[in-house]
């Protein structure tokens, strides 16, 4: 039940493994940004996941609520720079595609190496 | 400290960043490389006040918008940042001084404003995680200045650059995010990010697993940025089809910076708090090392092309950075920082020789420079002099930090001696890749059609004050040194 309880850490590293599968494994360029996102969506998660605080509510005080007891805010401020930062590297990734498109005629990464070497 | 100085540290950053966004507007031609050269000198100027500063034994500490540390944001310049700010800086600043006709070459006209914002992206994030005392702050400033370098590595006109800039970029962000998922774990176990107070509130809880796995995540991660061997399989075509005089900036300063942050992490939070830590860091990472200085020298003395050749002896090199750490003690460690200083000194200066050589031969191979030095005396002696320097002559900087790693490793243990007979073996190697370019450019017979002619003067000036630097820091060592002695014993004064 204790292993059930933290499931939201069983989907952060399930997410992690698939995403760093896609990244190893795949030839495309594309699936392997669709990787690398999904590898970055799940440390979001796990950022998230340690700021809820167990019966918290949302950090915001209000005149005449006292003894409220709040989630933690610094994680979702936190990741939203990450998220920002994953967006960046993703459209980075992408706009290389792109060119390598254009030179190469191909985005696999077997046949870009074939010709390089001719 | 009053006035303006107080502000340095943040200042270190500011200044190439707000200058980055005043360059990309700059299309007049030459506009774009004179600010962005003032801003590096700038951000230079800054470093060099702050390392006086810090040479009298100060730590500075700067609270963003006067909130107290661990709550708000500190940046902190200690002997450690000043020295790699140093680097970082100086590396950038001769560079652009050196640059402007070898990047006019390489990048068209019209592109040429946004690639002096990169750079200039590139200085500040790198400057930025010099100056960071806390380890989210860390991670944005490694990612400012890993997008910035992409841009500026698939920045030239070949094409091979891209595919080796896609690589670059896909394990750049796999470490960079290892590192992250490692800080959110300490945060998780913590709940703090500010390096100093994650020292101190670290202790109890060093014993627990999530502890460990950040420990793993957080080294893996910036071994992976940092190219130790065997993560390092990025590098070699990065640096080879880069535009030369990124070569030179990133040769020089892009890899340390994460050593950088794998030593402050491991000796400043982990060490202190870890049971046994020191020895799985000194078992980890000592074989890597002298894995990268033999495979890395070893490749590079059969490697047809010119960059990669010296690409895969900067692997080396990194092993010997590496190699002084894993040791876990003062002179080790000191010997590694001086190698951080005087192999950004040797590289810089044989990557800007290359620059040189660059600007009259389109293909870098080694057998098509044949005869080259008749028609390049001057490009071609700065690479011979600076060559003497990786490889450790006597009088130049390379010595001094060989030097120091060889009396490192007689002190460390029994198996010093084994350390020592890499050191000089990987030292022969060195000699040998090195003489292949030498032997090609002196004596073997000019290419009757080759139009070579030697390169501009600021190219050849910078160049050569690069070398003479070499020989300046080889005779005169005490700045570094001096630095590299107070960063190692800070690091290790925090053991128990």
């Amino acid at each position: 039940m204790e292993l059930f309880g933290l499931y939201h850490y069983w989907v952060f590293a399930v997410l992690l493994m698939i995403g760093f599968y896609a990244v190893v494994a795949k030839l495309n360029l594309i699936k392997k940004l669709l990787g690398l996102s999904l590898f970055q969506a799940a440390v979001f998660l796990l950022y998230i996941t340690m700021g809820k605080v167990e019966g918290g509510t949302a950090p915001i005080f209000q005149a005449g609520v006292v003894d409220q007891l709040y989630s933690n805010p610094l994680p979702q401020v936190l990741i939203l720079t990450a998220i920002v930062v994953g967006i960046s590297t993703t459209a980075l990734g992408l706009g290389i595609v792109i060119r390598i498109k254009e030179e190469y005629g191909t985005i696999e990464e077997q046949k870009i190496q074939e010709i390089d070497q001719l | 400290m009053n006035g303006i100085e107080q502000h340095l540290p943040a200042l270190q950053v500011v200044v190439p960043m707000l200058s980055a966004a005043v360059v990309m507007l700059l299309k007049p031609r030459g506009l774009a490389w004179a600010a962005s050269t003032a801003a590096s000198l700038c951000a230079f100027a800054i470093a060099v006040t702050m390392t006086l500063a810090t040479l009298e034994g100060e730590t500075l500490s700067y609270l963003m918008g006067n909130w107290p540390a661990p709550y708000g944001i500190e940046l902190r310049v200690d002997a450690f940042s000043a020295l790699m700010l140093l680097v970082v800086t100086g590396a950038s600043s001769i560079t652009l001084l050196a640059g402007y006709q070898s990047i006019a070459r390489d990048i068209e006209t019209e592109r040429q404003p946004l690639f002096y914002t990169a750079w200039l992206l590139v200085l500040a994030g790198l400057c930025g995680i010099l100056v960071a005392a806390d380890a989210f702050n860390i991670f944005v400033f490694m990612e400012i200045s890993s997008l910035a370098s992409y841009v500026l590595v698939a920045g030239g006109s070949d094409r091979r650059a891209l595919p080796a800039v896609f690589k670059y970029l896909i394990m750049g962000t796999i470490g960079a995010t290892f590192y992250l998922i490692g800080v959110g774990l300490i945060y998780l176990m913590t709940g703090t990010l500010n390096l100093a107070d994650m020292e101190f509130r670290i202790h109890d809880v060093a014993d627990q697993k999530p502890i460990l796995v950040a420990a793993g995540f957080i080294t893996v991660g910036l071994a992976l940025k940092a190219a130790v061997f065997p993560l390092h399989v990025w590098l070699p075509n990065a640096y080879t089809y880069a535009p030369n005089m990124v070569t030179v900036f990133l040769a020089a300063c892009a890899t340390k910076v994460s050593i950088y942050i794998l030593l402050r992490f491991d000796f400043f939070v982990f060490q202190p708090n870890l049971v046994g830590h020191d020895f799985q860091f000194a078992y980890f990472l000592m074989p890597l090392s002298l894995l990268a200085i033999l495979v890395a020298s070893g490749v590079a003395m059969f490697e047809p092309n010119l960059k990669r050749l010296l690409a895969w002896s900067s692997v080396a090199q990194i092993g010997y950075i590496t190699l002084g750490a894993s040791m876990v003690s003062v002179p080790g460690i000191t010997a590694a920082l001086l190698h951080i200083f005087n192999h950004a000194l040797a590289k810089g200066a044989l990557f800007l020789a290359v620059a040189c050589l660059g600007m009259s031969v389109a293909r870098m191979r080694i057998d098509s420079i044949g005869g080259i030095a008749q028609k390049m005396p001057w490009t071609m002696g700065a690479f011979v002099l600076a060559g003497l320097s990786l490889i450790g002559v006597p009088g130049t900087a390379g010595f001094i930090s060989k030097w120091y790693l060889i009396s490192a490793a007689f002190r460390s243990d029994s198996l010093g001696w084994m350390l020592v007979a890499v050191i000089v073996i990987s030292s022969l190697m060195a000699v040998v890749y090195i003489w292949r370019v030498v032997e090609a450019a002196y004596f073997q017979a000019p290419n009757p059609d080759s139009s070579a002619i030697e390169a501009p003067l600021p190219l050849l000036l910078a160049t050569w004050s690069a070398v003479l630097l070499n020989f300046y820091f080889g005779l005169m060592p005490a700045l570094p040194l001096e630095l590299a002695t107070s960063a190692a014993q800070m690091l290790q004064g925090q053991m128990p």
